[in-house]
Order: C-alpha cells, then structure tokens, then sequence
C-alpha cells in the first residue's frame, strides 16, 4: 500500500513513558479480524484508552485534549510481542507518522518502515529530555528530519542523530517500497530458484 | 549493488563459521550496499489473520503468487476449539477464514482448513508433517515462526507487508541479524522441563535481551532435549526480542523427520541427510554474545508479571522494583495488573483457570506431561480448565494413548485444535481480573482477554494447579505414569 513521502517532520508529540509496549497493548488481538486496511486506528491501545464498557478512560494520554500531533514517543522497548503488521497500521490510522523510543523490537521496527512510518533509536538520555520538554508544555514541538537523520526538541534546540540504513531512507523519502525492488529482480530470483535443494 | 551466489552450500573460505552463518549466506540472492539482504524463503506459511491484506495488495498490484508451492496455509488463529463442524459463529472471523479458502483457492495454495485432518496450529503441523527441514529458510506471519528452528532452520515472523513480498517474489529485504549462541550444560533436575529452560533463559536476559540477534542453542541440555521439546525452546526467542533461534540439526533431527508425509524420501533423502550433516557451527566460530548457563541452577518456572522476562523459580518470592532491570513506575504497574505485591510468594496463590496448549507447549510430549501429574487425581472445583491439542494428529494420539481417559476420569474435557486461549482471539477469552496458569508464550496484559491475568509455566506445573486450584510446585505431585 502506498504511503506518503517522509522528509521533514515538525510536530507535537504525544508521550507514552512506559517500558516494554507490546505490540497486544498497540491492538488487542480480538481486533485482527478485518480482511481490509481499515479503521485500526479506532483500536490503538484499545484497552489503555476505553474501558470495558467503551467509554474512555480518562487519565490515558490519548483521551487527553492537551496531547496532540504526528510523533509518537515511547519508552524503551517499544513494540515487543507479536508480528502483527496491525500493530503499526494502528499507529498510522490514528495519524502518527514517527515513532520515538531508545529502544525497538526487531519485527515492529521493520513493519513500520514497510508502511512508512519512521521509527526513530534515541539515547536514553535524549529521549527523557524529551519527556521533559513534553512535560514543561505539552505542545513542545520535535523536529525529525530523515535527510539529515536528527531529531531536534525546538525549544531547547536539543538534537541527536539517529540511524536508518541508506536504502530504507531512501525508499521512505521518495514513498517507494520493497515490493517495487522485488519485482525488478524477477529474473535473479527465478535463477537463484532453480538452484535450490527444496 | 553486489550480486552473490552460494549454488553448492559450500563455504569457500576456511573461516570458522555458525549454523546461523551457512544457511543464511546460502539463501542470500543480493546484498544491497547499506541495506538488507534480498533473502530467499524455502517455506511460507500463512494463516487466516496476517494474510488477507498481502493478498489485496497482490490484486492492487495486479501481480500474482510466484511459487504457490512454497506456500502452505492453515487455519488456527481465530478458529473455535468446540462445535468445528457447526458453521463459525462470530462473522468476522468466518469472513477470515472464507477469504483464506478462497486465496489459497484462486493461487493455488495447500489449504488445510477448519476441519481438514491435517488442520492445526500452524507451528505444529509444519513440522509434525515433514515440511520443516534443516537449513530452511522459513517465515510466516507470526513471530512464533521461530519454532521451525528446532530443526536447524532459520525461521522467523513476518509482518504482512513481507507475506506478500513472499506470495510475489519468494524473497524478504532482511538485514542480517547477529549472532548469540545460549549454552545450557548439565542435566536438569526432575520436574524440569523445556518450557522452565526457555523462561528461565528468558528471565535471564530480559525481554529485550536478544533484540537485533539471531540465537543457537547449544549444551548437553539441548543435545538431549526432544524434538518437541526443542521446538518449545525455539518457540519462545522471540520472548527475549530475538528474531529466531536455533539448534544444530543431529541423529535426534533425522530420527524425528525421516517417514514423515512431506518428508525426502530414498536418494533424495540420503541427498538431504549428507547436507544436514554439514549443519553445525565450526569450532573456532564467533559469536557477537554468548552466555552460559547451569542446568543444575533451573527450577520450575512461574511467571509473576506482565512480559515473559518476569519469571523466576516457582518457589521463589515475587522480587522488589530494585531487583529488576527497567524503571519502577513499569514495574509497579506491572504489578497492579497482576495484583501482586513485592516479597510474595507465588506458591499457593488461587488460580481460576487452567490452559494447556498453543504453539508452545501444544504437542503430545506436552498432554504426557501434564497427563502425569493429573492420572489419579480430580480436577480442583475452582478451576476452568481448557485443554487444546496443536492438531488433529495431537488430538488422535490423545486418545490413542489413553490420555483422554486420564483427563476424563479426573473431570477434564478435551477441545478441538487451534491457537484458543492463546491469543483469545476466538471465543477462548480469559474473564477480567481471573488468574490463568498457561502454557503458552505471552502474558502481556489482555493477551488471554481484557484484563486476563496470566502466569506462564510448563505442562507440569499447569497439572499441579489444575488438580490443587493453586499454585503448586509440580515436584511435589510428580508420579510414574
């Protein structure tokens, strides 16, 4: 599915200063049984966010009005647990485009790559300064600039790079995906094929 | 961009290298500068929950599935375990399982579907069937895919962008993992499983402990675990972030897979069985990490928190904020969940339910385990017990062995094959605030259902809880069957 290009990024910031998000958190796993990309975002952190009976619960950061914007930031170990793609397709329904943490699992990192999300690896250190700088006004912009690789607290002028390999860069820049690759290298494929044992 | 090629297994170099690095090398078809590899799967599975959206994406492409041989499907996720024959009951997921049906149906895929005498968990029956092999490359929309590297296979989960990178080319973009072996030397004490050796692993590193590696196992422990058993083990690298684990492929390998349906057979075996035989990290080899481990120090195990990495001996009390790695606010919360407190002991804490099953713990060995601590004894009145085989093949050999009359006797019943409480995707949902002793993968919070409160341990000490409503050391219940 097609994404929109990421170059820069400048926004508020909604923060989730909890360790070990897993990816049942994100969405439950009763929520998985659509057949279509559609309305994930109305499930993200499902059961953080309402209670039982569906009305919201009111100390969770996402029914807080103060709490807005496009990056997401959250503590270490963000997206452990099961592969389900769901996971990041809830983040970016609900419009988040980047992810912020000091530390991703593995699967939820490359999914959200796939689907042109940016996960952004600070230091733990930078990424309680944010925190702070979320805590001090709650409209505390980030700016994520993926060409240069910083992310950048605006009211302090605060920055650290981050990593991401040149070809996913690249692709996210320009909205490409590895599908597109794929298929242009059919033919290696097909050869390499021939050659396996199974 | 640089091309390489590995047609005969070989290494050319004399380096010392891991199982890891020799299956890997040998299903790279690119390497991308400053990029992944382009990275050949021998064996896809899929099922009716991560698919359906690669499939419309293969539609929206107008391209199709490049060796739909290669693809093998099965319906286990959102599959009821009581009643299969009757129609599934909850729209949405009947919607799941009709589009996988038709999917397989229009590429011509290998379909076993609700019902069919193959159906099962998807880590169950691949295996169980022959088609997991040593030195595959194995994926599937579910990270507990890293079951399949019992067999010395490198087999991982995927997201579903990914599944339909597979239907469309048979290739992922992956950037290769480190390397960590785990040792485990010695023997284990009695009453102790597979199951306790992987959370106490686990508890070891932490749930984020092998996060950007690929791990092997190795030690006397895993030389003379089962194939089940070490299959259990691979099962839950993911717990502790790793993509996959494996163990080197030998004579309890070959002994498990040779006959099996999908199984080489004759020259093609023999053919198989010389390269198996190749499958095994050199001497002189370097890992990125590694850790050692003393048998002698594992106990049963019993999870007391919110991520697999909270556990501990059972009979251990629960440990203080400043014991554990990570912040106290976590920690603290982690416990409110739970209704636990710092300092308890987890022995003798009322539990309500009892669930043994999964890709984890779903296999025969599993229901003998827990058979023989329950043979005699009555199920507690305050328990629910949900006993789900892997398979149907599980489930026939359930009752082929006698094991059902054990668990009748002492007040149990047996449900149909499927993934069940599990993930609680089907109507197998743990009520809110209950406790479950279970013996699958995960005890986030709300994975067994909105506000389940999950304590992870093996088949055994499932047993002991299910016939004495509380937690229970299984040694002190265990008896000859």
């Amino acid at each position: 599915m097609a994404y929109d290009k990421f170059t820069i990024l400048k926004s508020s910031a909604v923060p989730l200063p909890i360790e070990n998000v897993d990816t049942d958190q994100i969405i439950p796993a009763r929520f998985l049984k659509a057949t279509k990309r559609e309305g994930f975002g109305d499930n993200l952190f499902r059961d953080w966010r309402y209670n039982g009976d569906d009305t919201p619960k009111q100390d969770f950061v996402l029914n807080n009005p103060i709490y807005s914007g496009k990056i997401l930031v959250g503590g270490r170990n963000f997206g452990s647990g099961s592969s389900r793609e769901h996971a990041a397709w809830a983040i970016y329904d609900y419009g988040f485009r980047c992810v912020v943490s000091s530390f991703f699992a593995d699967i939820f990192k490359g999914n959200s790559l796939n689907i042109g999300i940016l996960p952004v690896q600070v230091s733990d250190e930078f990424l309680d300064k944010i925190f702070q700088a979320i805590e001090a006004d709650p409209k505390a912009e980030l700016e994520v600039d993926l060409a240069a690789q910083t992310i950048t607290i605006l009211a302090t002028g605060e920055n650290e790079s981050f990593d991401i390999n040149g070809y996913k860069k690249h692709n996210l820049m320009n909205g490409f995906d590895d599908i597109d690759y794929l298929q242009a290298m059919k033919g290696e494929i097909k050869e390499f094929e021939a050659e396996r044992i199974y | 961009m640089q091309t390489r090629r590995n047609f005969n297994f070989i290494k050319m170099s004399n380096q010392a290298s891991t199982l890891f690095d020799k299956v890997w090398d040998a299903h790279v078809v690119r390497k991308i500068e400053d990029g992944p590899d382009v990275f050949f799967i021998d064996r896809h599975f899929i099922h009716e929950v991560t698919s359906p959206v690669a499939f419309l994406g293969l539609e929206s492409r107008n391209i199709g599935v490049m060796y739909p041989e290669r693809t093998f499907a099965t319906a286990d996720h959102n599959t009821p375990t009581i009643n299969q024959h009757l129609p599934v009951a909850d729209p949405l997921s009947a919607n799941q399982l009709k589009a996988l049906e038709s999917n397989a149906a229009k590429y011509g895929i290998s379909h076993w579907g609700l019902g069919h005498a193959r159906n099962g968990i998807v880590h169950v029956v691949g295996p169980e069937s022959g088609i997991t092999l040593p030195g595959m490359t194995i994926v599937c929309g579910d990270s507990h895919t890293s079951t399949h590297g019992a067999f010395g296979a490198i087999a991982f989960g995927i997201g579903t962008s990914e599944v339909e990178m597979v239907l469309s080319s048979q290739c992922i973009m992956q950037p290769k993992p480190k390397k960590m072996r785990v040792n485990v030397n010695g023997k284990l004490g009695r009453g102790v499983t597979p199951k306790d050796v992987t959370l106490y692993i686990i508890s070891k590193l932490t749930t984020a402990g092998a996060t950007g590696y690929f791990v092997e196992y190795a030690g006397d422990v895993f030389k003379n675990m089962s194939m089940e058993g070490r299959m259990t083990v691979c099962n839950m690298s993911i717990e502790m972030g790793a993509r996959g684990g494996m163990i080197a492929p030998d004579e309890t390998t070959f002994a498990y897979i040779n006959g099996r349906e999908q199984a080489p057979k004759g020259e093609k075996w023999d053919k198989a069985l010389a390269y198996w035989k190749t499958l095994k990290t050199d001497e002189g080899a370097v890992f990125d990490k590694e850790y050692n481990f003393d048998a002698a120090d594992i106990e049963p195990m019993i999870t007391y928190g919110t991520n697999p990495g909270m556990g501990q001996g059972i009979t251990k009390a629960i440990p203080t904020s400043d014991q554990v790695e990570g912040g106290k606010a976590t920690y603290d919360k982690s416990l409110n969940y739970m209704g636990f407190h710092e300092n308890e002991s987890m022995l003798g804490k009322k539990i309500d339910y009892v669930f043994i099953g999964s890709c984890t713990n779903g296999r025969i060995e599993d229901f003998r385990a827990f058979a023989s601590i329950i043979k005699g004894r009555k199920k507690a009145d305050n328990v629910t017990a949900w006993i789900v085989p892997g398979s149907h093949i599980v489930e026939a050999q359930i009752k082929e062995e006698g094991i059902l009359d054990i668990l009748t006797d002492a007040g149990f019943e047996l449900r149909q094959p499927g993934c069940s409480a599990c993930l609680a995707m089907n109507d197998d949902k743990i009520p809110a605030g209950k406790y479950a002793v279970s013996t699958s993968n995960r005890n986030f919070e709300g994975r067994q259902g909105p506000g389940a409160r999950t304590l992870l341990a093996s088949p055994l000490v499932a047993a002991a809880a299910a016939v004495t409503g509380v937690v229970t050391d299984p040694r002190e219940l265990l008896q000859e069957i």
